[in-house]
């Protein structure tokens, strides 16, 4: 019997029948540029441990993907994957989860695991706004919004830049797209899985049932064609000014450099501390 | 490598590094944790010592992201444990409960420290044993261990990673200030006369849909990280497959009764006290560094013809209630000493109050251990 089937339809987990994500929900191209990247390397479930928070990106590996998932507190994926890497050093780990998880409530474990440069792959859906709990404003919800906590309009200044604070604190691989550009999401995503080192992708998310319906941007399709509209390669931006850069979405890998990775860091000290070379890694760095 | 896992001798040392080298004789793999007075002699220990068994310590940015990584790691099969004190702990609740919610071994040792809020981080004050076991939201069991010695901290460090091993749980090691800082006399037995305990795991190969890693009365094999199990960890309520249910209250009930019903049916094998009240018409109820002015005491009165006994709480969670109330049917008076406004008392009255006459008493300055000429004063007033 010839039976259509999904070439990604391995990766799914088989007791899950259907996605609770909402029409036009920019996770569900995020969660297919994930498994194209596994696919891509060749590479299976049994490879990776994934990690998620609360929210609705977090409902990406748990419970779609068949593979060992780990469904945390909100705001600490992070933390959690910094103990599943130490105890599993050669699975990849990667965290999937939003931007309010990631952000705001689970910031500072984003900014010392990136300083840290852990290898793991972070990756945050940036739909600005809390969608699971009815449309909340984030930190990443721009100024003047109606959200169903700030019914005269947000009054905060808000995030504009998540990737570029994850640079500063030091990850060696930085990328931010949008939904717009699955295939170039899908090519950073198999760099991010191989880099050695703290691998953070951030990808601006449609959320039309929360965010689109209270900023007046319309259905999934109409979010979509913004992002294409507004979104701007990093060598095309740098010849903007700040001003012309203004509600523009700067796209494009922005670091992916060498530096000291913390296993091999734990590695070499376990071999100080065992009194010899031991089981110490050499880096060439000296 | 060079270092032991144990450190066979006899030595003088401090409770903190004697927990630190109960961890290590336990098998204590991965040590993750936030430095707070005053338990952090146990991180420094377990720094130094840890990597050269293989194991690590790391210090974490904050005590969330402590349990958080202790819980990952324990989910990749290592035994892992935190150190802290209150402030720590009111900080990990959130994780605890996770902990509890996914059936995760692990230990937490809490030094406890003179609360509440800020307090006084060197003296040690019995304030946080109710928190283990009611300090994270919802209906839970949790398992509770309250050393009153150095070599209690090394001994009841083995028990705990041995519990957490065995029912699939967080457990707590209720020391404080003083038994964590003071020195004493420490026995490290040889290997061979120290039970270590490993959880149980899935066959390799088992079909991960067949899979059952959660919510058994009797303990599930703990279907870890990197062995092929596909397991789904959630602490959404979920059933015995780890599948996410948020709709049958069905299911919420099982999650509930099962998880509790996990601790409390093996409540008898948990149970740890040291009874010493054969005959006696008076009982001293304490645990940890106050069981010390209770037997001081003790003694004193017996040599005065009082007769007077102990009930000495090693577990303190799952509460002993059955041990209190053995105790109550034989007796005439029980008096509860803790280093606190009475904690654990109020409980062991519930249980005592139907068959002898209680009463708390505290120390004259909450914070200091009781003075045996106090509780001799008091044993001499209820025994007219």
């Amino acid at each position: 019997m010839n039976e259509l089937v999904h070439p990604y339809h391995q990766f799914i987990r088989p007791t899950v029948t259907h996605s609770s994500f909402c029409p036009g929900c920019g996770d569900g191209t995020i969660a297919q540029s994930i498994l194209r990247a596994i696919d891509g390397l060749g590479m299976g479930m049994d490879d990776f441990v994934f990690v998620s928070g609360i929210g609705c990106a977090a409902w990406i590996p748990s419970p779609l993907f068949n593979a060992d998932v780990l469904h945390t507190t909100h705001g600490r994926p992070i933390a959690f994957a910094f103990g599943i890497k130490m105890g599993l050093p050669d699975k990849k780990v990667m965290v999937v989860s939003g931007d309010g998880d990631l952000v705001a409530i689970g910031g500072n474990h984003l900014i010392q695991n990136a300083r840290r440069n852990i290898e793991m792959v972070v990756i945050c859906s940036n739909n600005g706004i809390y969608g699971m709990t009815g449309g909340q404003a984030a930190p990443t919800t721009p100024m003047g919004v109606k959200t169903t906590t700030t019914p005269y309009g947000t009054f905060e200044n808000f995030f504009e830049d998540i990737s570029g604070l994850v640079v500063a604190a030091g990850a060696s691989f930085v990328a931010r797209w949008t939904t717009a550009h699955p295939r170039q999401l899908t090519a950073s995503i198999k760099k991010a899985i191989q880099k050695k080192g703290f691998a953070f992708i951030e990808v601006v998310s449609q959320c039309p049932v929360q965010f689109g319906r209270k900023m007046g941007t319309g259905n999934a399709v109409q979010m979509l064609e913004d992002y294409k509209k507004r979104s701007i390669l990093i060598k095309e931006a740098k010849k903007l000014s700040p001003e012309e850069l203004k509600g523009r979405i700067v796209v494009g890998e922005f670091v992916d450099l060498d530096k000291h990775e913390m296993v091999e860091e734990v590695t070499r000290m376990k071999g100080k501390a065992s009194g010899g070379v031991g089981e110490a890694v050499d880096t060439g760095r000296g | 490598m060079n270092g032991k896992r144990v450190n066979t001798g006899r030595y003088f040392m401090m409770g903190n590094v004697a927990c630190a080298e109960g961890a290590l004789a336990a098998g204590c793999e991965f040590a993750a944790g936030y430095p707070i007075t005053p338990a952090t002699e146990i991180a420094n220990h377990l720094a130094e010592k840890l990597p050269q068994v293989g194991g690590a310590f790391f210090q974490m940015e904050d005590e969330i992201s402590s349990i958080a990584a202790v819980i990952g790691a324990s989910w990749t099969g290592k035994k892992a444990m935190t150190v802290t004190s209150g402030p720590g702990i009111s900080l990990m609740l959130e994780n605890i409960g996770f902990a509890v919610g996914v059936e995760t071994p692990c230990v937490i040792v809490n030094v406890q420290r003179g609360a509440p809020a800020t307090g006084m981080p060197t003296i040690g004050i019995q304030g946080d044993m109710v928190q283990a076991k009611y300090g994270s939201h919802g209906d839970y069991e949790i398992i509770a261990l309250a050393p009153s010695s150095p070599q209690e901290m090394f001994e009841q460090t083995v028990i705990a990673f041995n519990y957490a091993e065995t029912y699939r749980t967080p457990v707590f090691l209720l020391s404080d200030a003083f038994v964590g800082h003071m020195r004493e006399e420490v026995v490290i037995p040889e290997p061979g006369q120290i039970k270590t305990v490993d959880r149980k795991i899935p066959e390799l190969g088992t079909d991960p849909l067949k899979l059952k890693g959660f919510l058994d009365e009797d303990v599930a094999p703990m279907p870890i990280f990197g062995k092929g199990f596909k397991t789904h960890v959630t602490s959404s309520c979920h059933d015995e497959y780890g599948k996410r249910n948020l709709i049958d209250i069905s299911a919420l009930d099982k999650f509930v009764r099962r998880l509790s019903n996990k601790i409390l049916k093996h409540k008898e094998e948990i149970t740890l006290v040291e009874r010493d009240y054969e005959g006696a018409e008076i009982v001293l109820v304490s645990y940890g560094g106050v069981s010390r002015a209770a037997a001081a005491a003790t003694a004193r009165a017996r040599e005065k013809g009082i007769p007077v006994g102990t009930l000495r709480l090693i577990t303190v969670w799952p509460f002993p209630g059955e041990e209190i109330e053995k105790m109550a049917r034989k007796t005439k008076h029980v008096i509860v000493l803790e280093n606190n406004l009475g904690q654990v008392y109020p409980y062991i009255k519930a249980e005592a109050a139907h068959f002898a006459e209680v009463s708390f008493l505290p120390p004259r300055l909450v914070g200091e251990i009781q003075d045996p000429e106090d509780i001799l004063k008091k044993i001499e007033e209820v025994s007219k």
